[in-house]
């Protein structure tokens, strides 16, 4: 402080902190610009994706220096808001902050025919809600974490529910911020276990309490279930695909993308840098609960008909997929073999980042689709390859990406879990020998999945006929839109090409969390995690191979042959009749996955009478976890609010009578 | 390293060049083995040839990803073909793509067909694109637990490490390989579209999976599929002598054996190419859903041969 001005920005946790009030400002200037929509859009967003991309300097600066820490002066009067910000931050505010970047930039054009009312109230929650995320990412004390994580799930309750005149809208909003709460008050409970009696609530105190085995688990597993919550792990992810949906599809695209990692952030804190042991089971339970995720998400993915739905189900996949090699991360670190928990981390790490690319991606994506059909029924969409070639251009990308091909970014993540698997061997626990390799099965079984549901996704979207004859007029995305896709895109490429300097920038993060660095065996151009002669693998050589042979062949093909083309009716086998609804519905491409995995579904379906002119055909796959688990759950809570109810009489004497004799019953109690 | 290269260079052109061959071969010996006059074995060629000098029919329709897919999908089996040890085991490219990274070759190669299949929008292009990847999502697991076995057993996702290891071994059966070797073997019949999965002399609707995909292709994008199915055959089957029956591999920097490994090469792909010729002559063809339980079975037999290893090698 002795400097005078210039100490309140010396290092990157004020710089972070900075840029959060900067959005701060930003969302509430919006409510005094109400008066002018242009002004709104041409300015305020444009400032918010610079603030974003500040987020990012900031976050690469944050794995750079050392760490620093910052105490402001708001918060309870024994306890101010203390922040932090280390290599595990600036990871996830690197993350944040470029996926964040790209998603505003798109945002100026999807908003841009909203009424300016509305319009100011998103542009203050859309804010809100990136800084609510920072914050997470900084705060070093549970007042100010918790403070943040009700920022941030408040403001996503209110962007989910903007079209709040639909009443599934309102519904899957009500759904989702009561699931937020119940994980809210875990990780409440989590703390309390956290600071060990000792009534501090900092992150400091915690890192320095000695938790018994018993009390360790417990915090633990609240947290697993705080931040499972959030991040939609079987059996809690009913919320997800109902709210992602909902929302609008650049809020689906922050929330999909980027809060689901903050959950991620909060277990990887929790569970390496707050505890301080670690019990060998943890990792095999996270292990479990990652594939049973990841599976449930991609098969139901592959069934589901409404596009943004099947992105919301693939984000569980994805989370799955993260928190299995959370769970192999931690069965390495306990098993005291900390180069391998290295490269699991880096995997986990690397596929988190990916995952906030390419799902943005692939929801801004179908934002695009849906402004320009009105449609979100995949039933109802095809052709738009024809009609908006940019947005479909940019989606296949993403597409592969997310299906794990190389040379794409999906790839690189799921490369390097799978090497982590197979170091399995060396492992000391021989049932866990055994259990990994069908557990890396079960990762490689739900990557194939996922090209299946890529397939779908792209296939009946954007190829095919255009299954509305509306379909025909779909007009390309608009430039800030298409320019917001293109970051995104080029960050999917980016991470693709260049694992090597990837790994590089993670391993800060790396070695604050397992005490030990991923080393990198290959050069810069090939990506080597153990040893070269173990595992080795070169994007960019990979990418220039396939380049320069589709170059020579199409030369070759074209050189000695002739490029002569005639265009004619599809052949279709000789069948004369070629009509757009003889095409695969997002139903029927589902149709062998559901046959397949029938057991997991309530399978609900409606077909038409032969001999109507009318035909309606109604299915769906409906979740059987809701039947089993919530139901019942709600059930019981209307039953007990009935029996509490019971004592409403709404009679004043009956009041009195109830307080008289609680009275008695607290004077009984305490002076016995 | 620079006879590294060339003899990379020499490798994959002549697996790009003589891939066709493999495919006339086993045409040929299913033919006799049905009791018809077969065609020369060179037919391949010729048909290709034919259809490189054809104009191009396409739909009104097809967009541009219609047409560079078929070059894509090439690209893509000329890459597999070109990392796979065949004659020798000294590939200085081969760093570039572990077996995973190979796997996903496939599965590029694949996806792309697929989107190809589903451009034009007729009822047979979905229909195929679907059923194949119904197929794919449990041989391409299957495959990667083939190559994990392996990769146990080498301590390396590397294939000229993988082969080397498994070329160097006392010979002698050992369980987990075997368990793969079945699986793999399954794993190839499927991703090469052959009986029992599907049929490639067969474009009933019931039926047909991989035709039903490149139905509208025509001329050279339909030549250049043809090619690059039949490179793939002669991926799998390069893939399949060198982690199951490598003996006979050029060592690295040995060229002395290159002869030989030449010969050993064109012995085992012979006998392989009459196997799978004789093992569909006398199989039917599944019916669709039975696929999965055909590939379900696969992927259980690479896992088990996974587990036996631990189980019994180690």
């Amino acid at each position: 402080m002795t400097n005078g001005f210039y100490s309140y920005f010396a290092d990157p946790v004020q710089w972070a902190w900075a840029g959060v009030m900067f959005w701060l400002v930003l969302g509430f200037a919006a409510l005094l610009l109400q008066g002018s929509q242009r002004l709104l859009i041409r300015l305020v967003f444009p400032l918010g994706a610079l603030g974003a991309l500040f987020i990012a300097g900031v976050g690469v600066a944050g794995l750079l220096l050392p760490a620093s820490a910052v105490i402001l002066p708001i918060g309870l009067p024994d306890l101010p808001f203390h922040l932090r910000l280390d290599a595990l931050s600036a990871f996830f505010m690197v993350l944040l902050g470029g996926a964040a970047f790209g998603i505003t930039v798109y945002a100026m054009g999807y908003f841009r025919n909203m009424a300016a009312g509305p319009l100011a109230l998103l542009i203050l929650w859309y804010h809100l809600f990136l800084g609510g995320m920072v914050t997470v990412m900084l705060a070093d004390d549970a007042y100010a974490f918790m403070v943040a994580w009700e920022v941030m799930a408040l403001s996503s309750y209110f962007l989910v529910t903007t079209d709040h005149d639909l009443p599934e809208i309102r519904h899957a909003g009500f759904l989702y911020l009561l699931i937020a709460h119940v994980g809210a008050v875990a990780l409440l409970l989590c703390f309390g276990v956290l600071q060990g009696g000792h009534g501090d609530y900092t992150f400091d105190t915690m890192r320095l309490a000695e938790l018994t085995p018993f009390w360790a688990s417990a915090a633990y597993l609240l947290a697993l279930f705080g931040f499972g919550a959030k991040a939609g792990i079987v059996p809690m992810h009913v919320w997800l695909p109902e709210a992602h949906p909902a929302a609008p599809s650049p809020v689906s695209a922050l929330m999909s993308g980027v809060m689901l990692k903050t959950a991620i952030y909060g277990l990887l804190r929790v569970t390496f840098d707050l505890l301080n042991v670690q019990i060998g089971w943890w990792g095999t339970l996270a292990l479990a609960l990652g594939l049973i995720t990841a599976l449930y998400g991609v098969i139901f993915a592959a069934v589901q008909s409404d596009m943004k739905r099947l992105l919301a189900w693939s984000s569980i996949e994805n989370v799955g997929v993260i928190l299995a090699g959370f769970g192999l991360t931690l069965i390495f670190y306990t098993d005291g073999k900390g180069a391998m928990a290295a490269l699991t981390l880096t995997a986990v790490l690397y596929h988190s980042i990916n995952h906030a690319f390419f799902k943005g991606l692939l929801f801004l994506g179908t934002g695009a689709v849906l402004h320009a059909t009105g449609e979100r029924r995949m039933g109802k969409l095809g052709g738009l390859i024809r009609t908006m070639p940019w947005t479909a251009w940019l989606t296949l990308i993403g597409a592969l990406a997310i299906a794990g091909l190389p040379p794409l970014n999906g790839f690189v993540s799921e490369w390097l879990l799978l090497q982590a698997f197979l170091l399995t061997p060396n492992l000391t626990q021989p049932y866990l020998n055994m259990v990994i390799p069908v557990a890396a099965a079960s990762v490689a079984l739900a990557a194939a999945l996922a090209a299946y549901v890529v397939v779908k996704f792209y296939g009946v979207i954007f190829l095919g006929q255009p299954r509305d004859a509306a379909l025909q007029h779909a007009h390309e995305a608009s430039w800030p839109k298409r320019l917001g896709m293109l970051w995104l895109a080029a960050g999917c490429v980016l991470l693709g090409l260049f694992p090597a300097q990837v790994i590089g920038w993670l391993s800060p993060v790396v070695q604050l969390l397992t005490k030990q660095t991923l080393v990198n065996d290959g050069n810069w151009l090939m990506l080597a995690p153990v040893s070269a002669e173990r595992a080795s693998y070169a994007p960019l050589i990979f990418f220039a191979v396939v380049g320069v042979v589709l170059l020579l062949t199409f030369i070759w093909v074209r050189r000695v042959y002739h490029g002569r083309v005639r265009r004619s009716d599809p052949w279709d086998c000789g069948y004369p009749e070629q009509d757009a609804r003889m095409q695969d519905s997002a139903e029927g491409f589902g149709q062998p996955i559901r046959q397949i995995f029938e057991v997991f579904m309530k399978v609900e379906r409606e077909t038409p009478d032969p001999f109507s002119r009318t035909p309606h055909y109604h299915g769906a796959s409906l979740d059987k976890i809701w039947f089993i688990l919530y139901e019942p759950i709600a059930r019981l809570t209307g039953w007990l609010s009935e029996q509490a109810g019971r004592l409403q009489h709404g009679r004043i004497q009956w009041y009195l009578i109830y307080s008289f004799a609680t009275l008695i019953f607290l004077l009984v109690f305490t002076t016995r | 390293m620079s006879t590294g290269i060339l003899l990379q260079l020499a490798q994959t052109l002549l697996a790009i060049l003589l891939a066709p061959l493999l495919m006339g071969w086993v045409n040929q010996c299913r033919a006799w083995l049905q009791g018809r006059s077969a065609p020369p074995i060179t037919q391949p060629y010729r048909t290709l040839k034919k259809l490189f000098h054809k104009d191009a029919v396409i739909a009104h329709n097809a967009s541009p990803l219609f047409r560079f897919a078929p070059y894509m999908i090439f690209a893509c089996m000329a890459l597999a073909a070109g990392i796979v040890p065949t004659i020798a085991n000294d590939l200085p490219f081969s760093p570039a793509a572990d077996v995973i990274a190979l796997v996903g070759i496939f599965a590029l190669a694949r996806v792309f067909l697929a989107l190809a299949a589903m451009d034009i929008g007729t009822a047979f292009g979905s229909l195929g694109a679907r059923r194949e990847m119904l197929v794919s999502f449990l041989a391409e697991p299957a495959l990667l637990m083939v190559f994990f076995t392996a990769s146990f057993i080498a301590q390396s996702t590397e294939l000229p490490v993988i082969v080397a290891t498994l070329a160097h071994r006392e010979f002698a059966i050992y369980p987990s390989i075997t368990f793969a070797a079945v699986a793999f073997w399954m794993i190839s019949v499927a991703e090469n579209a052959r009986i029992p999965v599907d049929n490639p002399g067969t474009h009933l609707e019931l039926t047909m999976i991989h035709e039903a995909m490149i139905l509208e292709y025509s001329a050279r994008h339909l030549a250049l599929i043809e090619w690059a199915v039949a490179l793939k055959l002669f991926t799998y089957s390069a893939l399949g002598i060198a982690l199951f029956v490598p003996w006979g591999i050029a060592a690295q920097g040995d060229l002395a054996a290159l002869p030989l490994a030449l010969l050993a090469m064109v012995a085992k792909l012979l006998l392989g190419g009459a196997a799978l010729a004789f093992l569909e002559t006398i199989s039917a063809k599944l019916r669709l859903f039975r696929a999965p339980e055909f590939l379900g079975t696969a992927f259980l037999l690479a896992v088990l041969g996974m587990l036996i290893h631990f189980l019994l090698e180690v």
